[in-house]
């Protein structure tokens, strides 16, 4: 039984992954990468048009990316290229997690009780407009280590978009659910657990796709000015080093990265909400 | 008499609803909307009781205080005897034994059919979740839901839905049943499915139903009294016994006398009708 249904996911797998090749979805998007490099390099290798000429072009960076020795130091065969992936991977899981463990319960709250709202809320909605960049002189003073500055900014918006939309998600709950379950004898802690958690789900999945998207973005903020690895790093020394192939690098790579971890986070949602992605009619089985 | 016919006996003496003089005003009382006024009402144990009136009359806010949702701003409402609420006590208690199966449905769409209808006890801590799962599984069965149970509400027919939400209803064996236009946004055939699917599943479990529609066809065709409700305020304009004989299938809406009972509410219900229509016609 087990693995019979476990053979029909592999093979609604293989169905979807057809179908999605016979689709247009594929060529467009590979058109759209062809498009955005072609006229990178159009504007810089070939016309050279006023302001792009300075610019690494896409040859010269790629060249550099792939080279066992490369010029200006940095490319997939150094071991550095990898060190500084996985400590910026480091600071924004750290930083997730924490948003996530902290803005997730805190966002159910709010949005569940209207006391806690009334306490929490004003204070929440003056801190998250503030950049996470402004908040660097005090991270710096707060924190002695050199990783605490990074990950506390790193954490701030990631925070305040996961606590916000998890208490959106709750307000979303239609009022006979909760109707429901208070005829039906559920308890408070009962009503918390069993409608206000799974009804705010699909809300707080976009808040976590929102959040991890943010943290890569103030990551790179807190990188460049403080920090000894890291590709934000990477990008703002290589600025200072003249070494502009390296700076792309850095960028596509952060690029790559950031888009992996949405994906991710939207599948580990897409799993956790079966219901909702039946109920849309997004699900064969 | 048998001990199972006495049974039945003495649980068709629960679920006797009195409202009393109920008032219902929203906003200021005394310049804001009066929704209930002096509405008084008795539904008989055991028996199925239609609450028609034009749509907005305040049917729902009488459901709703009935069910603990909405207090009541002066009456009373008492459950075999007791006051449910009342002077000093303006919200009743929602609880397992006034469920409401609500206009749009309200089953959990992140839970299965089955954990659905097993919430009510499980809940309560009235039954383990193994008890509560092979109870279910016999009233779904009876209700010929055997083949849905562990998909997803939202995987099966609105129909499919609304007996799914009965079943989970009659889980936690309650006095009274409070439905709110269950089946609006059904087809005329599958309602009638729908129908005597509900009366089937009123022979058995004897319970006090509560019912709420505008569709006088259907108010006759379940209904052992239906009360014709002014509009708004909602007061009670009219009780009507229906005397047609139990139990009742498709054939008994073809009979003379459910045509006679149709003719002689009609007139009524179509003045109320065409008082809200007018009303709402100056309002907008």
């Amino acid at each position: 039984m087990q693995t019979s249904r476990y053979g029909m996911q592999v093979e609604l797998a293989l169905y979807r992954l057809k179908a999605w090749l016979k689709s247009p979805s594929p060529y467009l998007m590979l058109l759209g990468f062809a498009l955005m490099i072609g006229f990178w390099w159009l504007s810089v290798e070939v016309w050279k048009l006023p302001r792009f000429a300075g610019m690494p072009g896409p040859t010269v960076v790629l060249r550099e990316w792939l080279s066992p020795n490369p010029e200006f130091g940095l490319s997939i065969y150094t071991p550095e290229y990898y060190i500084h992936i996985l400590t910026s991977l480091q600071r924004v899981l750290i930083a997730f997690a924490l948003a996530t463990l902290i803005g997730v319960p805190l966002g159910l709250i709010i949005g569940w009780s209207q006391t806690a709202r009334e306490y929490i809320f004003p204070v929440l909605e003056m801190l998250r407009p503030i950049p996470a960049l402004a908040w660097v002189p005090l991270a710096i003073l707060m924190f002695s280590s050199s990783e605490g500055p990074v990950i506390f900014v790193t954490f701030l918006p990631a925070f305040f978009a996961t606590a916000l939309n998890s208490m959106l998600g709750v307000h979303s709950i239609d009022e006979n659910y909760f109707r429901a379950a208070s005829c039906l004898g559920a308890k408070r802690w009962q009503v918390f657990r069993h409608i206000v958690v799974p009804g705010s789900l699909p809300y707080i999945f976009t808040g976590l796709q929102i959040s991890i998207g943010l943290a890569w973005f103030s990551l790179v903020a807190g990188e460049m000015i403080s920090g000894e690895y890291g590709l934000g790093y990477v990008i703002y020394t290589s600025y200072t080093m003249v070494s502009y192939p390296t700076i792309v690098i850095g960028m596509i790579t952060l690029g790559i990265v950031g888009y992996v971890s949405s994906a991710l986070i939207r599948l580990v949602g897409m799993m956790l909400m079966r219901w909702h992605s039946r109920e849309l009619g997004l699900d064969g089985l | 008499m048998t001990a199972t016919a006495r049974k039945v006996e003495q649980r068709a003496l629960r679920g006797a609803i009195r409202i009393e003089d109920a008032v219902k005003i929203y906003g200021d009382p005394e310049s804001g909307v009066v929704a209930v006024d002096h509405c008084s009402l008795e539904c008989p144990p055991g028996e199925i009781t239609m609450v028609v009136g034009p749509s907005g009359c305040g049917k729902t806010t009488l459901l709703n205080a009935i069910a603990g949702f909405h207090s009541l701003t002066s009456g009373k409402i008492y459950l075999d005897g007791e006051l449910l609420c009342g002077p000093g006590r303006p919200k009743a208690d929602p609880g397992p034994e006034r469920i409401v199966v609500f206009q749009n449905g309200a089953l959990f769409p992140w839970k299965t059919n089955l954990d659905n209808v097993i919430f009510g006890p499980v809940m309560q801590g009235t039954m383990s979740a193994s008890e509560a799962r092979d109870k279910a599984r016999v009233l779904m069965a009876e209700a010929g839901l055997s083949s849905i149970v562990h998909e997803y509400p939202g995987q099966v027919s609105s129909g499919m839905r609304r007996r799914v939400e009965i079943v989970r209803a009659l889980m936690n064996d309650p006095k009274v049943l409070l439905l709110d236009e269950p089946y609006r946004a059904l087809d005329a055939l599958t309602k009638s499915v729908m129908h005597e699917s509900l009366l089937q599943t009123c022979y058995r479990n004897r319970v006090t139903v509560f019912f709420i529609t505008h569709d006088l066809e259907e108010a006759i065709f379940l209904g052992d009294q239906v009360a014709i409700m002014t509009s708004r305020p909602c007061r009670t304009k009219k009780i009507l016994k229906v005397d047609l004989p139990h139990p009742r299938d498709h054939h008994t809406r073809t009979t003379k006398r459910f045509r006679e009972l149709m003719d002689e509410t009609m007139e009524t219900v179509h003045e109320e009708a065409q008082k809200a229509f007018e009303l709402g016609e100056r309002e907008g």
